[in-house]
């Protein structure tokens, strides 16, 4: 994997990051504390698969290597896949998925914004797509963010809480990274995203309420192949049925 | 007819456009917007342009596969059909009569689109009427569509929302 093609390196990470979320809010269905949020995280989930599907065929296709999105969904190992660890990590409780929904939401905008004019085709074609999606998956974790935070004395602590435990896993979606720096006039550069996507996230947090957090660590290494030992424990919950029973069709 | 000639590309066009949503039956895909092109390559073959409605809407498929039937029926033995992104697919390009057709069906029609969201206009009740309604959710039974509660009538129902 260490040499794959710029760019189809750079569609896998963007793909694998909506991935691998879209495998974890699925989780909420029929566990959400109301029956609309599982409707809601069911809905957002599809959209991100959609993105995924997109961005992991278009690596695919790059690499010229043969392999569909049923393979790199399917049929790599968790070093080999390129998401940042906040899109692996446990749910939590509702107000942890709703912190990681803010600030995974509030960064895509940002991204498919900038991706808009990007110098490829499919990519600037995604992103044009994508981004009215994700308006809409912004506008949810902000309401619940909103709610929570401004709520009760119970669900202001829960939420704080919940932006705690994910605030660690922020800076690493900005973080300089092979490939994007590698693909000048195509790529986002990551760093480049962190001032809107920061203005945003602070605003809702002040009108919650709530403070940013200010952790004593952070993840780094997803867009590596570095992961949690959450992530292999996902995929094989993710790759089961396709690993099993290899080119099986219903 | 093997070879669909040029002049035959309109009324293939309206075939393709004839077709209906497989998850609102209600309305075409030509009252949708998602038939962007139709062509009849050199090769003969009708190639048709397809914009998703959202990305991950797994509708998608199913139209591909029932426009490919239509035009096939129509007398197109080869039919290519090409997936565009560009530009987004917006509900602006709903028909009138698609939006009078949901409205029909108990289903609010999108407010203009453009511009971040923020549903600030009201959306009124498919049933009374009513403009005292209020979003339950801004997710729905499909990718398109939101949950909405009419305050007068008290009825719920399904509003498609701007994009």
């Amino acid at each position: 994997m260490s040499s794959i093609q710029p760019l189809a390196g750079y569609a896998l990470a963007l793909g694998d990051d909506a991935l691998i979320l879209t495998q974890r809010l699925g989780e909420w269905v029929a566990h959400a504390p109301q029956i609309e949020e599982d409707v809601a995280l069911a809905n957002i989930a599809l959209d991100l698969l959609g993105q995924a599907r997109t961005l992991l065929s278009y690596a695919g296709q790059v690499e010229g290597a043969g392999r569909d999105e049923d393979d790199l969904a399917y049929l790599r190992d968790d070093r080999d896949f390129r998401n940042v660890q906040l899109t692996e990590i446990p749910n939590g409780d509702f107000a942890v998925t709703m912190a990681r929904q803010l600030v995974f939401s509030a960064y895509q905008y940002e991204l498919y914004t900038a991706l808009e004019s990007s110098g490829d085709a499919t990519l600037a074609g995604l992103a044009g797509k994508a981004v009215k999606e994700v308006a809409y998956h912004r506008d949810h974790a902000t309401q619940w963010v909103l709610r929570l935070g401004d709520g009760t004395d119970l669900s202001h602590a829960r939420m704080q809480a919940g932006l705690d435990q994910v605030w660690p896993y922020t800076e690493e979606l900005f973080d300089p990274a092979d490939p994007a720096s590698q693909l000048p006039g195509i790529a986002a550069d990551p760093a480049a995203l962190r001032p809107a996507w920061h203005a945003y996230v602070t605003a809702v947090l002040t009108e919650a309420t709530c403070q940013e957090p200010e952790p004593g660590w952070r993840s780094r290494g997803g867009r590596d192949g570095l992961h949690t030992e959450y992530l292999g424990h996902l995929l094989a919950e993710m790759q089961h049925l396709h690993r099993s029973h290899p080119g099986v069709t219903w | 007819m093997t070879t669909p000639s040029p002049e035959s590309r309109a009324a293939l066009l309206a075939v393709a456009r004839a077709v209906p949503d497989p998850e609102l039956p209600v309305l075409t895909l030509g009252d949708l917007g998602v038939i962007r092109d139709l062509r009849v390559a050199g090769d003969g073959a009708v190639e048709v342009d397809l914009t998703p409605t959202y990305t991950g809407c797994p509708a998608t498929a199913v139209i591909a596969d029932d426009v490919r039937d239509a035009l096939r029926e129509a007398g197109a033995d080869q039919v290519r059909i090409r997936t565009v992104l560009a530009p987004a697919w917006t509900t602006d390009w709903m028909s009138e009569a698609g939006r009078r057709k949901l409205r029909e069906f108990g289903i609010s029609p999108p407010g203009p689109a453009g511009g971040p969201v923020k549903l600030t206009f009201s959306v009124r009740c498919p049933h009374c009427g009513s403009a005292d309604t209020r979003e339950v959710s801004h997710f729905g039974s499909t990718p398109c569509k939101a949950l909405w509660t009419c305050r007068s009538c008290a009825e719920p129902f399904d509003s498609f929302k701007a994009l």
